[in-house]
């Protein structure tokens, strides 16, 4: 053991041989970064502090390419927005006020490279580490919902890393006991080679036990609790999101390592049962979650957010790996681990709640009346550095941008020219095509890997348009969300495309009946260093920054993932938004399938226009992507989800889906399929067919009214102004969807092809 | 026909959290005196004299492990 | 009547039995996996979940839980006892029930909507079931697929002790499509899908499972008459 106690730099060394050459470029650190850590210390760092430098200043956890742009978000969030509003940016999540005591917090957060890496343990760590920081705001995590996209379905390497992506998320998520209630699945040629696994975790408290991690107190012991830490993703956070990032291990002078993480979902689940009794009985001043950066991260915010300065003895964390130097500890990802902030007369209560979990607790450090964070190794003072100058005080890129110059091109090649089906065997023939293809078929073979019914909440799941659960089991009051994102649309155009993936995600809380109430995003694009990608990046944080202060609703929190490409090739620019809802009865959401009514008429909420730029249509026939996205309208968006609410509230609607990608077609397919019950349709005879199967206009909701509601629910709609025609009636004795004149099709024959397409793909 | 085992253990550094469950149990059930655990899987692969080392090696590494987290060995037992 | 749900580090659907233990109207009794004894239970259920990380085999280390010590006992002795997937994997474990439950043929977890015809009616679980009344309740696991010897399948057909049997789409893979047994008194059952689930229309997919836990009551109030 003692051959292997490593070398280790203190802070005497450092100041006595300020000259030593330091290997900060390879830890990613530019020239001026490194100038700007001596100027900040007087003199050069060690290891060790380095080490938290080079991690705490890396694009993933400074976001230094991206704050100069969260400007957009203060300026667009008015006094109203700001007063829902218990926990915002900045926060490990966002929390807002749902009523009645109760606060949601969520979020959603990007694992995409690791998952690229080694898919199963990339992405069940991904919903670990979410699960965590929803944990650390003193919630009780509810539910989780993955966002997630890869390359063309058919593509070899898509078959290694999707199946491994669900199975990471199935084998992690089901374990925690969490519903998995939604998210999306999508294929596209430019996420190969870099999938985006973007997991989001909804948690819920009493409004009065929101936590917020800062380290107050004089003399409070700083506690750290859960695994060992190991040498798990050592550097992993600073190479992934490093210019030169190359996929190999680490920087120089480190021990060849794997950058993965493995994660342990049974420990994590004690870890959530743990942290529910600590919160219980009050004996948690301030938490904080383990992610990327590890403890670095952890002690220096937990630091910088309290009125005082850390002493961290850094010894005295548990290992799993011998040798290991303070630099190594203060960046391994090891997971499932929490650092925790308790009063010293709480913390025989405190390590007595652990120990009945078999969680390990060790006290490694204390709140000190200083304004340093100051760590020791051994006796050895190995750091000493101002904390929010590694928390906050981070580097500030303002990242050229410039409009790609191809922009125009792609804009004027629009799909007009594309040959359409014409008469009832074509249309019939693209129906089934579309509704087959990867982008548009069931994602039950996925889904199905997930428990979406522990703790017996869930109301809506996949494949409805929105997850929704239960939070308070006495009143109903409970909680909807769903995630959305086209990147064709964004590509077309950022802005635009950002807003629609808004008003889509916000239309979908509000099909399930609930009232949009916040958001959150996880913005995936290419390299930062790009000026068009900084372009599309700039345009989609502006775009939902206005889109959401039109709709009155704040942005919470968000995520940031950039080198997302291949080469020069970038990912579709894919910001996902994240909303959710409240509904103050679940017993009155609104379900997707027709059926549970003796008699349903259907109608068509919103307006149709011929708008195919970015279409399903267009990519699935014919491989095309140019012109522009559909329109968006946020004013007709908020009308159509207060007359879906008002229509919830009042059990005027017994069904409703939501129109967008693959057109009415999907819908109605989806529709008939997942209530097993037969429909007929009728189309305007004033407007082209094929515009009104697959036009995919914004601002459409399929909705199902009992007969004898037809008329009252029509009459709500004209008198506040929302278009709407009578598209048709649910036919349960058919047993198939009839679109009249034009196709008839059995629900057999649509099931076969609408489920079909995953199992033949994966197995 | 040659039979041909290849043992794949999680890397040295990688947690085992199979490993450590199964290392935690034994002292509840009296067995002291064992200090760690680790789990992999066992192969047991009978293949024709015409496949020689190299294939086997990529076998392994390519398939039955994942480099990544895992190292394997490979070793020929009598047929 | 009290009816006790065991919470092993790792059981994930305590909350959801309790819920419908209490639904049924009977009370609900937490027990935690340390207990050294039942604390005047009339019946226990061991819940759904990945005990202990799983990472063994299912239910391999929930089985010598100082618990269980005490509810083989109680269990030998007649008092009713219900495992429910992971609690069927401890009790196959604990040797109170035949058999094996393995990993699932397609080799992953599987979460669905499942039709089950109930075998047997017979049981202090399942009397107020029709006999052959086919039930809707969420299935939900990795390693769910029973698996015994022919000879010992064939002994439990003979013995009727086959009292849930999946529909439509074999999940998982089991011996003959078997999706719950009993022991031979038919006090003690273990069953893979989730009955307590589905005791209300708005959270699951009918409120069939509700009859499981109602059955335990009337089993009960036999007994004491």
């Amino acid at each position: 053991m003692t051959s292997t106690q490593p070398h280790v730099e203190t802070v005497s060394h450092a100041a006595a041989t300020p000259d030593a050459p330091q290997p900060y470029a390879e830890l990613g650190l530019a020239d001026d970064e490194y100038e700007r850590i001596r100027d900040i210390l007087g003199r050069r760092p060690t290891e060790a502090e380095l080490a938290m430098y080079s991690v705490m200043w890396s694009e993933h956890c400074s976001y230094k390419s991206s704050k100069v742009h969260w400007r957009h978000w203060k300026e667009n969030t008015t006094e109203e927005m700001r007063a829902k509003m218990l926990a915002g940016i900045g926060e490990n999540a966002g929390v807002v006020d749902i009523g009645d005591g109760w606060a949601v917090t969520f979020k959603i957060e990007s694992h995409n490279h690791p998952s690229y890496v080694e898919p199963y343990q990339g992405a069940a760590t991904g919903v670990g580490g979410i699960v965590r920081d929803i944990i650390a705001m003193g919630a009780r995590p509810l539910a989780i919902m993955d966002s997630l996209r890869f390359g063309a379905a058919e593509a070899t390497d898509t078959k290694r890393v999707l199946p491994g992506v669900v199975a990471g998320i199935s084998g992690y998520g089901n374990c925690l006991g969490l519903p998995n209630i939604g998210g999306e699945v999508v294929f596209d040629p430019s996420y190969q080679g870099n999938p985006l696994v973007n997991a989001m975790c909804i948690g819920a408290m009493r409004a009065q036990d929101l936590h917020l991690a800062h380290a107050s107190g004089t003399g409070n012991k700083v506690v750290l609790f859960g695994a060992r830490t190991g040498l798990d993703g050592i550097g992993g956070v600073s190479v992934l999101a490093s210019e030169t990032f190359s996929g190999d291990e680490s920087g120089a002078g480190r021990k060849k390592l794997p950058s993965v993480q493995v994660g342990d979902p049974f420990t994590e689940k004690l870890l959530i049962e743990c942290c529910r009794e600590l919160f219980r009985e009050e004996l948690v001043v301030g938490i904080q979650d383990l992610g990327g950066a590890g403890l670095s991260c952890a002690t220096s915010e937990l630091a910088s957010a309290g009125d005082g300065g850390m002493r961290v003895a850094l010894d005295r964390v548990p290992l799993r790996a011998e040798g290991m130097t303070p630099a190594e500890v203060l960046s391994s990802e090891s997971q499932e681990r929490m650092c925790a902030v308790v009063r010293p007369e709480d913390m025989d209560a405190f390590l007595r709640v652990c120990a009945k979990w078999d969680v390990q607790a060790t006290e490694i450090g204390e709140v000190t009346d200083g304004e340093r964070l100051e760590i020791t190794w051994h006796g050895e003072t190995v750091v000493d550095v101002p904390p929010g100058s590694l928390a906050h005080e981070g580097p500030e890129y303002h990242r050229p941008i410039a409009r790609p110059a191809t922009q125009d091109a792609l804009r004027a090649d629009t799909p007009d020219a594309l040959p359409r089906p014409s008469g009832p065997a074509e249309l019939r023939d693209t129906v089934l095509r579309m509704i087959a293809s990867p982008n548009l078929c069931s994602r039950s073979w996925v889904t199905d890997q997930y428990d979406r019914y522990v703790r017996g909440g869930t109301v809506l799941a996949q494949p409805a348009d929105a997850g929704m659960i239960r939070i308070d089991e006495e009143t109903g009051r409970g909680v909807a969300a769903a995630t959305d994102c086209n990147g064709r649309y964004v590509k077309l155009d950022p802005y635009a495309g950002t807003q629609l993936a808004l008003a889509e995600a916000y239309r979908n809380v509000a099909t399930g009946g609930a009232m949009p109430l916040a958001v959150t995003n996880c913005l995936n694009f290419g390299s930062a260093t790009d000026p068009g990608v900084m372009w599309q990046f700039e345009q989609a944080v502006r775009g939902l920054a206005e889109g959401c202060r039109e709709l009155g609703i704040p942005v919470t929190g968000g995520n940031v993932s950039f080198y997302n490409q291949t080469g020069d090739t970038a990912i579709l620019p894919t910001p996902v938004v994240g909303v959710i809802g409240v509904i103050d009865d679940v017993r009155r959401r609104i379900p997707t399938g027709i059926g549970a009514e003796p008699g349903e008429t259907l109608l068509l909420l919103g307006e149709t226009a011929d708008e195919f730029g970015g279409s399903d249509w267009a990519d699935v026939i014919h491989g095309h992507l140019g012109g522009l996205p559909p329109a968006v309208d946020l004013r007709r968006e908020k009308l159509l989800a207060e007359i879906l609410v008002a229509g919830s509230r009042d059990g005027m609607i017994s069904a409703a889906h939501d129109v967008s990608g693959g057109g009415l077609a999907q819908t109605l397919v989806e529709t008939v399929l997942i209530g097993q019950t037969g429909a007929r349709v009728l189309l305007d005879e004033d407007q082209d067919p094929f515009v009104q199967l697959f036009s995919e206009s914004a601002g459409r909701v399929l909705v199902a009214v009992p007969r004898t509601e037809e008329l009252r629910f029509t009459e709500l709609c004209s008198a506040r102004g929302l278009p709407w025609r009578k598209a048709g009636v649910s036919d349960p004795e058919s047993g198939r969807l009839e679109i009249q004149d034009i196709a008839s099709f059995t629900l057999d024959e649509l099931r076969q092809a609408w489920e079909g397409t995953l199992p033949a793909l994966f197995g | 026909m040659a039979r041909v085992v290849v043992d794949v253990m999680p890397k040295p550094e990688i947690l085992d959290p199979q490993g450590q469950a199964v290392a935690n149990a034994l002292p509840r059930l009296g067995f002291g005196g064992v200090r760690d655990v680790r789990q992999g899987k066992h192969f047991e692969l009978d293949v024709d004299d015409s496949v020689d080392d190299d294939t086997l090696d990529k076998i392994a590494e390519g398939f039955l492990s994942n480099p990544v987290i895992e190292d394997y060995v490979v070793r020929r037992v009598e047929p | 009547m009290r009816i006790g749900a065991v919470t092993f580090p790792g059981t994930l659907d305590d909350v959801d039995t309790v819920r419908a233990i209490r639904h049924a109207g009977a009370e609900a009794v937490e027990l935690w996996h340390g207990d050294a004894d039942l604390r005047g239970v009339d019946a226990v259920i061991l819940p759904g979940g990945f005990s202990y990380g799983d990472y063994l085999r299912a239910g391999a280390i929930a089985r010598f839980a100082p618990v269980m010590e005490r509810v083989i006992e109680a269990a030998r002795g007649g008092m009713p006892v219900l495992g429910i997937c992971n609690g069927f994997q401890v009790l196959c474990e604990a040797g109170l029930l035949p058999g094996a439950l393995v990993r699932n043929h397609k080799l992953h977890f599987v979460c669905r909507d499942q039709w089950l015809r109930v075998e047997r009616a017979t049981t202090a679980w399942t009397g107020r079931y029709e006999p052959g009344a086919e039930i809707l309740v969420p299935v939900k696991n990795g390693e769910g697929a029973y698996m015994a010897a022919e000879r010992e399948l064939d002994e439990l057909e003979g013995e009727g002790r086959v009292v849930f049997r999946y529909l439509e789409e074999n999940p998982n893979g089991s011996r003959r499509d078997i999706a719950g047994i009993c022991d031979d008194t038919g006090r003690i059952v273990g069953l893979m899908p989730h009955p307590e689930h589905a005791v209300d229309a708005l959270t699951g997919p009918s409120d069939d499972g509700l009859g499981i836990f109602l059955s335990a009551m009337d089993s009960f109030v036999k007994g004491a008459a």
